[in-house]
């Protein structure tokens, strides 16, 4: 294994764990008006509170390993989608100052308009990502120097939003999954009946991506045609959501969690397949696409990023697991709570 | 207004908007950390109260500190792209190190300090507190060493097309979507010439700020005779950082300085005025940069700044004049930031010291007493200037850079995104502004009402949490 597959997949993996994270307070945004009783919400900030910035840290973190390993890469989407990732970072900061201001004051008009805004905040981070990740896959115009070549409007085609649905449907359910796990009584019997609803219209909006990826986009199963052991991925994935309502209806929350994490995973290795070696495809001339090689940092910067990978990953994970772990079972609500 | 001015603006404002946040948590952060080890030697409640009040504020400004600080990251890549794929490979470790080594480690603990009151015991709730302080200031090692470098490249090499390039080389505009910076060691760009002592500077800098927030806090309610108790004690604690913090500052200032005069000469230049090349150069305390003329108004000591670069009077100090015309950087802005800060630096000691003065007098407890009224008195608006003289330390410090984004080797007017428009960055600016004002505004807003509220009133133990009481007392 080379480093700049290393890189290719290590990235893949820090944004995977942003999508598995992140993924499921950006679902609980969306969610938020769906109660609406004040303390009921009160329990779904809480049941983020103390986890969701160590959960957005992922995507700081994904971006500086995009950064450092592959510049071109960064630059180029960065600036491309200048307008989407400005609106990104917009809903990103609304909804961190609503989780954060929403509940030191009592009065309801403040309370309402902040529970908005972290909703509207949440949801259109969820879809935006969803449309980058559309185009990503869809393939971008770039001239000959990798730079983008597209406007923005052209960045919300049909597949790019189909994308977009699909994972904000995507976050919606691993959202309510969590929600499940973490409240007790009426109100998780609410969110209970959110679950299945939620489960199908994923299934319904990711066939209809797969379906339009198949037939328009045909580059991203070459290697499941070329090497058919691959096939098995696919096979785990639809095992994973299958497990969804089967965990939920025998009220094993947590193994509902991890299959819904598992999900995004698998999602995640599927889509890094289908792009090896290619990080930004481009349309209509391939030839000057982004790769995990034409693209990357020097094979010393790399090296040195393995090793700091090396040195501080597993100590990030071990408090990660620390703190979770902490703050497992059901939220209460207490004197330090949002 | 072109694009250039336009992304400068953005930069500079939603940089600026962000640094109000970080100097408090690191400050603030050491702070908790004190008042958290008083508590655990003493088991005094009133200690406990404190670190629990401070906490509350801690957490407001920790979440802003977030919320603005990943527009930075993006920033890089959105509006500077051609400077991202020029230093990548350098600047991009440091950004990458910087979220595996400080900001995991602080959001992580951050959820133990907030809410885990009730969750851990005493001493793991400690080490929280440590870890996040210890994460704060991480954050701040990892961009001190990617600014730094920018400041004073080491550690690296220029590459053409792939080809190594020698020092000196003239770079051509048109060589600058094939070129990019090299690492050669690591090591060498971690410590970079300036970065030891920009790092030691920003950082006790940032204690400051921590420090003049509690001792502000603490001055407004003993002038109101509220929780006198509470703010007696938390003003010790802040004044007592405040004095380790100013005078370090000055040391660490001077380091600094002396650095700038080394490896940036065009920049000490434009700090102090100086437009002759020359030994015994004066130095002013304050003035203004009469730039038609090739002067500098105001009171001189003499051969002043040749003392303090090199010691001695004869140290030659390169003049404005010697450097060519397009690449001085802004001087009036320049001087005059440097001047603020330096002058905001030497208040502060003063201030400090003052304090420190009344406590060693016993004075701090007589609320009667002129002078301990005086000193509250200016005490309560002095939270502002550590931020004041952050802010313009950061303007001396990247004015003072320009014309370059990399020093010597890519000006900052050649490191914009090929492919934005003016247009577009005048929209996500306007976009900023208005959202970073309703934050602004929110934040002064819920901060005055936390401090209104002030702590919990102490009832004994009352105020612990539950589960610490079945701690064995130390």
């Amino acid at each position: 294994m080379d480093y700049n597959l290393l890189w290719f997949v290590l990235v893949g993996i820090l944004f995977a764990g942003y999508a598995m994270l992140d993924g499921f307070d950006l679902g609980v945004g969306a969610l938020i008006l769906g109660v609406k009783d004040d303390q009921d919400r009160r329990l779904f900030y809480n049941a983020i509170g103390p986890v969701w910035d160590g959960n957005e840290v992922w995507l700081v973190t994904g971006g500086g390993a995009l950064f450092a390993a592959f510049p071109p890469v960064y630059a180029t989407v960065f600036s491309g989608f200048y307008l989407a990732f400005m609106l990104l970072l917009f809903a990103l900061i609304f909804r961190a100052v609503a989780i954060e201001f929403r509940s030191k004051e009592p009065w309801l008009w403040w309370r309402r308009w902040w529970d908005r805004g972290f909703c509207a905040g949440s949801t259109t981070a969820a879809l935006l990502i969803g449309v980058a990740m559309g185009n990503i896959v869809w393939g971008i115009p770039l001239d000959a120097n990798g730079e983008f070549a597209g406007t923005f409007l052209g960045l919300l085609h049909p597949y790019a939003l189909l994308m977009g649905g699909t994972t904000v449907a995507l976050f919606m359910m691993h959202g309510a999954i969590y929600l499940h796990m973490k409240t007790e009584g009426d109100l998780q019997a609410r969110v209970r009946e959110w679950i299945n609803p939620l489960i199908i219209a994923f299934i319904v909006c990711f066939s209809l991506t797969t379906l339009a990826t198949l037939l328009y986009v045909p580059r991203m199963t070459a290697i499941l045609r070329a090497q058919p052991a691959l096939f098995g991925v696919v096979v785990l994935l639809v095992l994973a959501v299958a497990n969804l309502p089967r965990e939920i209806h025998r009220n094993r929350d947590a193994a509902a969690f991890l299959s819904s994490c598992a999900t995004m995973l698998l999602l995640m290795a599927l889509f890094g397949l289908g792009m090896f070696p290619h990080m930004v495809y481009a349309v209509p001339n391939p030839e000057h696409s982004l790769t995990a090689y034409n693209a990357a940092s020097t094979q010393k910067t790399l090296k040195i990023m393995t090793l700091i990978a090396a040195i501080g990953v597993p100590i990030v994970l071990a408090y990660t697991t620390t703190v979770y772990y902490i703050f497992r079972g059901k939220v209460k609500l207490g004197k330090d709570s949002y | 207004m072109n694009v250039e001015l336009l992304s400068r603006i953005q930069f500079a404002f939603t940089a600026a908007f962000h640094y109000l946040y970080p100097p408090l948590s690191i400050g603030l952060g050491l702070a908790l950390v004190m008042m958290e080890a008083s508590w655990l030697r003493t088991r005094n409640p009133l200690y406990h109260n404190m670190a629990r009040f401070w906490t509350k504020v801690f957490g407001l400004i920790f979440g802003l500190g977030v919320a603005t600080g990943i527009v930075l990251e993006f920033e890089f890549g959105t509006n500077w792209a051609t400077y991202s794929r020029f230093v990548g490979d350098i600047f991009g470790s440091a950004l990458a190190a910087e979220g595996i080594f400080a900001f995991f480690l602080e959001s992580g603990f951050l959820a133990i300090l907030l809410f885990g009151w009730d969750k851990v015991g005493p001493k793991m709730h400690f080490f929280a507190t440590c870890m996040v302080a210890l994460g704060a200031h991480f954050s701040a090692v990892w961009i001190i060493v990617a600014n730094s470098w920018q400041q004073t490249p080491a550690g690296s090499h220029l590459e053409i097309n792939g080809q190594p390039v020698p020092l000196g080389h003239v770079f051509e505009r048109s060589d600058l979507g094939h070129a990019r910076m090299v690492i050669d060691d690591f090591w060498g760009v971690v410590f970079n010439p300036s970065s030891m002592d920009r790092l030691s500077h920003t950082l006790v800098a940032a204690w400051l700020a921590g420090a003049f927030l509690v001792v502000s806090v603490a001055a407004y309610y003993l002038l109101r005779r509220r929780h006198v108790t509470f703010a007696t004690a938390s003003l010790k604690f802040g004044i007592l950082l405040a004095i380790v913090a100013s005078l370090l500052s000055l040391v660490t200032g001077h380091g600094s300085a002396g650095g700038v005069a080394r490896n940036q000469p065009s920049k000490l230049a434009a700090m102090e005025g100086q437009w002759q090349t020359g030994p015994a150069a004066p130095l002013h305390p304050f003035g203004w940069v009469d730039g038609e003329n090739q002067r500098t108004v105001g009171p001189a000591i003499p051969a002043g700044l040749s003392l303090l670069v090199g010691g001695t009077r004869d140290q030659v100090v390169t003049g404005l004049n010697d450097i060519p015309l397009d690449l001085r950087p802004p001087i009036q802005a320049t001087f005059q930031c440097f001047h603020l800060m330096v002058g905001i630096g030497l208040a502060l000691i003063g201030l400090s010291l003052w304090g420190g003065w009344l406590w060693w007098r016993g004075r701090l407890e007589q609320l009667e007493s002129r002078s301990t009224k005086w000193f509250l008195w200016l005490a309560v608006p002095s939270v502002l200037l550590p931020q004041i003289g952050n802010q313009v330390g950061w303007f001396t410090a990247e004015i003072g850079r320009q014309p370059w984004i990399v020093w010597g080797y890519l000006r900052t007017s050649d490191g914009l995104s090929a492919v934005v428009r003016a247009n577009q960055v005048l929209g996500s600016l306007i976009g900023f502004g208005l959202i970073y004002l309703l934050l602004f505004v929110l934040f002064v807003f819920l901060l005055n009402r936390k401090i209104h509220h002030g702590p919990e009133p102490v009832e004994e133990s009352h105020s612990l949490p539950e589960n610490w009481l079945k701690e064995p007392r130390a």
